[in-house]
């Protein structure tokens, strides 16, 4: 096995390119990425590590805009991140310049994707060691997306996904409690989804909201502390509820 | 140059976009109007633009600023310019009319006065005129002047 993980370019017997797979254990030591799609919100959360005293957290953004239609988070190795952020944003307006229109999200999907194969295949280079988690709305028909991509360069739509640290647990969550949504609904079902793995508190999630009209918005930490308060409280409700019945029988 | 125009000015538009996604925040007017002169000056020695600008910004601190950037790369700051057969007639209107601290009435009124110079002297006037405002509140259209109406079927 040792002679056929080193080079990328070169398949093992039984069929495994070795340096893509240790690419996605890269993506599995990454924070966890949430994204949840609504009827007329798209959400996505990410798991912050708490930040040093002395760190100014304002030059950390974990969610990032693409286009004015097009946000991207991401799990993995942040320095790769940026230049597949880089490139997704000049080729955003590179597609505008050409076409005099804006990319539809399955597009830029698709680029980034690409990108990320194309260093699969190439001598002297290694795969990008992230997953990312693209959302937006169609310019003309206003309808949500939710896409993933992994180092492999396999892309996928989702009505809710996850990646990162626990994604599993966060994925069987949400696979359970999944239903369509919109507005505050879609944020909440986003932030109890992170809940599941990240300690509760504003200061350990940070989550953005996009709608149509008023592109990307994240969400201030008082905010996100109001919507957890919600969700505890609706949590505590729930318990409540199961312990009273069973203990007048 | 109507192509190099086209060509040029939607370039630059998409520049400044990107900078701004990679960023954070939008480019100063100062900033973008230097940036497109580098553009027209690498250009200059190989294959140059044959584009004119004149542009018009707003930045918080700084306020309303105008450039002047010529086709061979000339920037300068200015308070009113003007570029193209017309530009000596409006040039000697806002030479006489123009003063520091115009409202937008006022400054809507000398474009008109330079509009009239050009309509009234220019052997090539062209027949439509479209007004833009820049301020605090982005980039609009403010008015036409048109002498000769776009077609019903058109």
């Amino acid at each position: 096995m040792a002679r056929y993980d080193r080079a990328i370019t070169v398949f093992s017997p039984d069929g495994h390119l070795f340096q893509v797979e240790y690419a996605l254990e890269a993506v599995r030591k990454g924070n966890a990425a949430v994204g949840v799609r609504g009827t007329d919100t798209v959400v996505l959360g990410v798991e912050k590590k708490s930040a040093a005293k002395l760190q100014d957290s304002r030059s950390v953004r974990k969610i990032v805009n693409l286009d004015n239609h097009i946000a991207l988070a991401c799990a993995g190795l942040k320095a790769d991140a940026r230049v597949l952020i880089n490139r997704a944003r000049i080729e955003c307006q590179s597609h505008r310049l050409t076409v005099e229109d804006p990319v539809t999200v399955e597009y830029i999907t698709r680029y980034i994707a690409g990108l990320q194969q194309k260093y699969t295949q190439s001598g002297g280079v290694r795969p990008f060691g992230l997953s990312t988690l693209i959302i937006g709305f169609d310019p003309y028909t206003g309808v949500p997306s939710l896409y993933q991509t992994d180092p492999s360069g396999t892309f996928s739509a989702w009505k809710a996904n996850a990646t990162g640290r626990n994604s599993n647990s966060i994925r069987e969550f949400l696979e359970k409690n999944y239903k369509e949504t919109h507005g505050q609904e879609t944020i909440k079902l986003a932030i109890r989804a992170l809940l599941e793995v990240v300690e509760s508190g504003g200061k350990n999630i940070e989550v953005a909201v996009m709608t149509k009209d008023q592109g990307l918005r994240q969400l201030e930490e008082a905010e996100i502390d109001a919507i957890v308060a919600e969700i505890e409280a609706e949590k505590a409700a729930a318990e409540a509820a199961k312990k009273g019945p069973a203990r007048d029988a | 140059e109507i192509g190099c125009r086209v060509q040029f000015t939607e370039y630059i538009q998409k520049n400044v976009a990107l900078y701004q996604f990679r960023n954070g925040i939008p480019l100063t007017t100062a900033a973008a109007a230097n940036f497109t002169r580098g553009e027209l000056a690498t250009a200059l020695r190989k294959n140059p633009y044959q584009v004119n600008v004149l542009m018009a910004g707003y930045d918080k601190e700084i306020g309303p600023s105008l450039y002047y950037i010529d086709y061979i790369a000339t920037l300068h700051k200015v308070d009113r310019g003007a570029f193209g057969y017309g530009s000596y007639f409006c040039l000697a209107m806002m030479d006489r009319h123009y003063h520091s601290g115009m409202t937008v009435e006022e400054a809507i009124d000398l474009v008109d006065k330079c509009i009239l110079e050009i309509r009234s002297r220019l052997v090539v006037a062209p027949p439509n005129f479209v007004i833009k405002i820049v301020d605090k509140d982005g980039a609009r259209e403010y008015a036409w002047r048109e002498s000769v109406k776009p077609d019903a079927t058109a």
